[in-house]
């Protein structure tokens, strides 16, 4: 099939806020876009099919009471299952960015797909070890080979802004496989590539870990907004006359959006 | 019926940041002999539910299986050796988390009846009884919201709220004496003065009836200080050193009359509506409200503090047909977050606690809500200790050709949408418009009100679909339901018209509710909307489609009465001019003389190294970044200049610059003014100072003076004496003055006065009277936006504008503990060459850094652009001494003059500059240098100053400590 201009589901509930802008974004990267509520797609789940890439926005879903993403990821096993499964395994992208990372993961779409039936969730998005919001600008380094949406070795600078963002898998084992398994996209790091404590990882997570993908590649999540570092306006640093302008989130829309071309 | 108590604790392994922040608070307040403290989430399930199912709700809905361990008891609590303590809130208070945990266990497809939540907190070490009720009480519980169990609480269901039977009650007031008048009005906290009762009275003569309860709320609420500002709206006598002044309205004939003979056609809607609103481009425009929350705060600092948001959130949604959020402001003023609790009076909450709370509550709203904060401000003063101001803002975003004020029409329905009607909020209106005392936390609590964003959030998002809808917009008028509530909304809704509402369709949280409590609950995110019967079941549809309550709860209609039904019965019927223009004017009198205060000796032994140091340490000065950061500033991918700046983002920006549309280089500037600690001196030169500084703010990032719009916000103590008065009238006429001079419209505005706390042994703890300007500026092109911070090494460094002898209210008298009395003045001529100057030096690009002269005089501004830019600085007085023909050092270095700039100049851009600033008060002070020293030198070559800028932002970064 060709994919011209790969259209792109955007889901919305209540209190989803990212929306807009992450419209914006797949627009630039060239792609048609549309926002839809989850109560419409509880009436008609198969609308889904229309798209190639599904994106998870940011925000605050169902006020992230319970926990962030909580409520959002248990209406998408209980109504959307079979659906998400199909778009799953059908070439497709999945895209979770901040909340909607926490979605994914709460979901059972990361870090393997698991989304119809029993399931035990692996890894979380809890609490920042700062115990408080936090908007700050962190640098990110790509190592992942195989995740779709940015190729390893990228040196990106994006801001962060959650309350619920450290990254914690089970145990050993799980965190071992996925460093095995290439599924680790994106660690906090300096603006030289290096690791390094608060606040260069904003909110203790283990591994430095900021974004995973599943196995395939195609599913992705990260706490970080590349659709707020779209354009040059929106860094911190562009008025500082001698810096070039900031590597920003571009890039993963326009590889998302290429997959398709 | 079963009840579920479930309880979530972390993980041994887990680390808990909400446990590990009480034990910091523990340590803060002096408690040391507590070890350790877990923390667990308490949900509490009342459901017929098999076991089985509670289990799936645990399981897949409740617990973190990664980070949390589970305990399902059924009906009785579990024991444990430790203290604890458990808290859980009061019954009737908005719990969020409740109502998305019942949703979503309904979503699920289980039977629930309710949920409640609580938590518990289990402590290690050896505790006394009295510090556990310390504990309970000043850091883990607030009892005003909250009641706190010791050990674990049984799973008792709440109380029953009783079934309200319906009874008309009437209050004879034909009859009454003017004592009694009194008395009615304290009784039933009316807050009106006897010509008002007086008035009330004879209305209900010429009726020949006696009036309902209801009717009496009504007409208090419209009428209260907080609705009707009838303070600042009086005529006024005054006699001031400029001699015997009339004013007939002084509200009309200050602020207003500005704005009125400006008369920019750039100012779309002005003082009419919600908020006043701009023209931002040929298809937009932009509106701006600043609102306070104080008495709310003062009592509940979180749930005053995001109702304070919420609240003045939902202005621009209810302005014009409705705006979108772009931005929100806050403006804080505190006393000392290191006040003794010894020195607390009873029925005060400690300033840390109320900062935190504040600070949460904002930052939980906003957030959730998807609205960048973006400007702000913190004033610490011991006044401010028994109430504190939350000044919140917002602006919105609309297009241009549903900007205006739109009307009902008879027939249309009366709609109230979003949040459902409880008791909370109860008497808001009339409680802000008294002062606050040493009961107010028991009596008021009923006032305070706690917010549910997401609820806001899906009222907008219906709303803006309403608005754009393809057919048209679907309502014909919208408003919110602020102070005075449904009363206030349907009551200025319909002043030209009429109204019918029927009290019992309101939708209510819970049953119980008087009809008249129906009337005037002050319950937080609802609009009222005016809806024609066609349009009607599309809104509806809309809002079902996306879980949101919309109920008719009666029809606007053209008879200018207000009529009020319960199950059909009439409980109310006021005429529409009554209630609006039935209040009687009064004429207060004002005086205002200067006063003479001490001013300190002449010490020229002062080490200005270390001054520098404790001014940038000052509070008022200090880096506020652990607030900023809490906020998300950058949400909605409009920001350009942040609110922290430069090399390492943790800059002190003048004001921000946002990018309301996606696809437009077009941007707002937004900042604000505020030195109640010139009000000391002089009201007048407060406001035209604060006038400046807003200024001074926007045009630093880039906005243009000549498209900038101010708001006022003025709190004052009681305003109920001629000297009181007088500060008020003084300001006001500072307002004028300025905002002539400048050509600068005020477009909105709002005052709260009472701003007292009386201890319980009858102490009066005024506030110093205090004025907030909030500025917005057109950035025509954010690609040519300002920073503050240094860019490059070797660049010189100038300063624009005059430096007089005005250390009056500066912060260097006040670490000295003087006010004295050279408070600065603004020279409106000058100032207004400058701002236009410098925006466009900014626009040439000319210049590398701008940064204003504010709190600290210009060293502070100096020693901010160094270390925000990762740049030392060489600095000499010499020109400077023979610009201004000040001699002293210390006046020149820390002076908080007007109107003055402190640009970087790149070397190349020299020429340019000297040539465009001609006929301007420009100084060369100096230059940038890579060496991280900051050295400023006298005209003889020696340093006054000379520290590591990484000592100086040290210094500047903890002098707040959270």
């Amino acid at each position: 099939m060709n994919y011209a201009k790969p259209k792109v589901l955007v889901f919305r509930a209540a209190g989803t806020n990212c929306d807009k802008e992450t419209v914006y974004a797949f627009e630039q990267a060239g792609a048609t876009v549309d926002v839809i509520h989850i109560n419409k797609l509880r009436e008609s789940p198969d609308t889904i099919k229309n798209y190639q890439i599904a994106v998870f926005p940011g925000g605050f879903s169902f006020g992230d009471d319970i926990a962030a993403g909580k409520i959002f990821a248990v209406r998408m096993r209980h109504e959307l299952g079979p659906q998400l499964n199909e778009f799953v395994e059908s070439d497709k992208l999945i895209l979770g960015i901040c909340n909607g990372f926490q979605i994914l993961v709460k979901a059972g779409l990361l870090p393997e797909p698991n989304i119809q039936g029993e399931y035990s969730q692996k890894v979380t998005l809890s609490d920042n070890d700062s115990g408080k919001f936090d908007d700050r600008w962190v640098w990110l380094k790509s190592f992942s080979n195989k995740c779709k949406f940015i190729p390893a070795g990228e040196l990106i600078y994006l801001p962060i802004a959650h309350g619920e963002g450290k990254f914690i898998p089970r145990d050993n084992d799980v965190l071992a496989q996925l460093q095995a398994n290439d599924q680790v996209v994106f660690r906090y790091v300096d603006e030289n590539g290096r690791p390094g404590g608060f606040p260069i990882n904003p909110n203790g997570s283990v591994d430095d870990i900021a974004g995973i993908c599943d196995p395939t590649g195609r599913i992705f999540g990260l706490m970080p907004h590349p659709e707020r570092h779209i354009m040059p306006t929106q860094g911190p640093h562009w008025t500082r006359l001698s810096r070039k302008s900031q590597s920003g989130g571009m890039k993963i829309f326009t590889q998302a959006v290429e997959y398709f071309g | 019926m079963n009840i579920w108590r479930i309880e979530l604790s972390r993980t041994a392994q887990a680390n808990d940041p909400h446990a590990n922040g009480i034990l910091h608070e523990l340590k803060d307040f002096g408690i040391e002999s507590v070890t350790s403290v877990r923390h667990s989430r308490i949900f509490l399930i009342t459901s017929d539910a098999p076991k089985n199912q509670i289990d799936t709700v645990v399981n897949e809905l409740l617990i973190d299986p990664v980070v949390e361990l589970a305990r399902v008891d059924l009906n009785a609590p579990p024991h444990h050796d430790t203290d604890s303590i458990e808290v859980h809130l009061l019954p009737g208070v908005m719990d969020p988390v409740a109502e998305s945990t019942e949703f979503a266990i309904r979503q699920l497809g289980i039977n629930v009846d309710q949920v409640r939540t609580a938590r518990f907190y289990q402590f290690q070490g050896n505790i006394s009884d009295a510090e556990k009720s310390l504990i309970a009480s000043r850091i883990l519980a607030n009892e005003c919201i909250e009641h706190v169990v010791f050990g674990s609480a049984g799973s008792q269901p709440p109380p029953e709220p009783h079934d309200y039977q319906f009874q008309l009650r009437h209050v004879p007031i034909r009859d009454l004496s003017d004592d009694q008048l009194l008395e009615l009005s304290k009784k039933a906290d009316l807050f009106l003065n006897l010509d008002e009762m007086r008035a009330i009275q004879n209305y209900f003569k010429t009726l020949d009836r006696e009036a309902t309860d209801v009717e009496i709320e009504s007409i208090a609420q419209t009428w209260s200080e907080h609705c009707v500002h009838k303070t600042l709206k009086s005529d006024v006598e005054y006699r001031g050193p400029e001699g015997k002044k009339f004013f007939k309205n002084l509200l009309k004939s200050t602020i207003a009359k500005a704005t009125r003979q400006l008369n920019k056609k750039w100012c779309l809607s002005v003082f009419v509506d919600n908020a006043g609103v701009i023209e931002f481009d040929d298809q937009h425009a932009v509106c701006f409200k600043v609102e306070t929350h104080n008495h709310p705060s003062a009592i509940e600092p979180y749930g005053g503090a995001s109702t304070g948001i919420g609240g003045v959130i939902r202005d621009p949604m209810g302005t014009g047909l409705g705006a979108k959020p772009i931005a929100n402001t806050d403006v804080f003023c505190f006393a000392n977050p290191d006040t003794n609790f010894e020195d607390l009076p009873k029925g005060v909450l400690h300033p840390r606690r109320v900062f935190k709370g504040v600070v949460s509550g904002v930052r939980d709203y906003g957030n959730r809500m998807g609205i960048p904060t973006i400007n702000g401000a913190i004033w610490f003063d011991t006044r401010y200790l028994g109430n504190p101001l939350v000044y919140c803002g917002n602006i919105g975003l609309m297009p241009k050709d549903k900007a205006l004020k739109a009307d009902a029409k008879p027939g249309d329905y009366v709609v109230v949408l979003g949040g459902k009607t409880g008791r909370d909020g109860i008497h808001g209106a009339t409680f802000s418009s008294g002062e606050l005392t040493a009961q107010s936390d028991q009596e008021f609590s009923h006032a305070v009100q706690i917010g549910n964003a997401i609820t806001e959030k899906k009222v907008l998002d219906v709303i803006l679909q309403a608005r754009d809808a393809a057919q048209g917009c679907l309502y014909h008028a919208i408003t919110d339901c602020g102070a005075g509530g449904l009363s206030s909304a349907v009551g200025e809704m319909a002043e030209k018209l009429g109204a019918e509402v029927d009290l019992d369709k309101v939708p209510l949280k819970y049953k119980g509710l008087r009809y008249d409590e129906i009337w005037i609950s002050e319950a937080q995110e609802r609009m009222v909307l005016a809806v024609s019967p066609e349009n009607w079941p599309k809104l509806k549809a809309l809002c079902d489609s996306e879980d949101v309550d919309a109920t008719a709860i009666g029809t606007f209609a053209d008879h200018k009465k207000l009529i009020l039904r319960y199950e059909g019965t009439q409980v109310a019927q006021i005429d529409m001019d009554f209630l609006h223009n039935g209040l009687p004017k009064s004429t207060r009198k004002a005086t205002w003389s200067p006063k003479q205060l001490p001013e300190p000796p002449e010490n020229s032994s002062i080490d200005l190294n270390d001054t520098l140091k404790k001014l940038l340490a000052h509070p008022n000065i200090a880096s506020k970044e652990w607030v900023i950061r809490q906020y998300d500033h950058e949400v909605q991918g409009g920001s350009v200049v942040k609110p922290l700046t430069g090399i390492v983002n943790d800059g002190p920006s003048d004001a921000s610059v946002v990018k309301p549309l996606l696809d437009s280089n077009k941007g707002l500037a937004v900042g604000c003014g505020l030195n109640p600690n010139f009000g000391q001196i002089d009201p007048y030169w407060m406001a035209a100072c604060c006038i400046d500084e807003a200024l001074r703010n926007v045009v630093a990032v880039g906005g243009d003076p000549k498209r900038c719009a101010i708001l006022d916000n003025f709190c004052w103590d009681r305003c109920n004496n001629e000297e009181k008065m007088g500060t008020l009238v003084r300001a006001s006429l500072g307002c004028y003055d300025a905002s002539k001079a400048f050509g600068t419209p005020f477009i909105s505005g709002k005052d709260s006065l009472n701003n007292e706390f009386v201890t319980d042994t009858g102490k009066r703890i005024a506030i110093p009277p205090t004025l907030l300007i909030s500025a917005m500026a057109i950035v025509p092109d954010v690609r040519k936006s300002m920073t503050m911070d240094f860019k490059k090494p070797n660049s010189s460094v100038y300063l624009i504008g005059k430096t007089l002898p005005e250390l009056g209210g500066s912060h260097y008298w006040m670490l000295q503990g003087f006010t004295g009395n050279s408070v600065p003045k603004v020279d409106f001529k000058s100032a207004r060459a400058i701002f236009n100057k410098v925006h466009s030096l900014i626009r040439q690009r000319i210049i590398a850094a701008c940064h204003d002269c504010s709190e600290g005089g210009l060293t502070v501004a100096l020693a901010e652009m160094a270390f925000a830019g990762g740049l030392g600085a060489q600095i000499n007085l010499t020109n400077l001494k023979s610009q201004s023909g000040i001699t002293q050092s210390d006046v020149l270095l820390f002076s908080e003059s007007a109107s003055r700039f402190i640009v970087e100049v790149a070397p190349e851009k020299e020429q340019k500059f000297l040539a465009a600033t001609q006929g301007l008060p420009i100084c060369k002070l100096g230059n940038t240098q890579s060496e991280k020293s900051f050295i400023i030198t006298d005209s003889t070559g020696t340093p006054l100053i000379n520290e590591s800028i990484d000592t100086l932002k040290t210094a500047w970064k903890t002098g707040i400590k959270m």
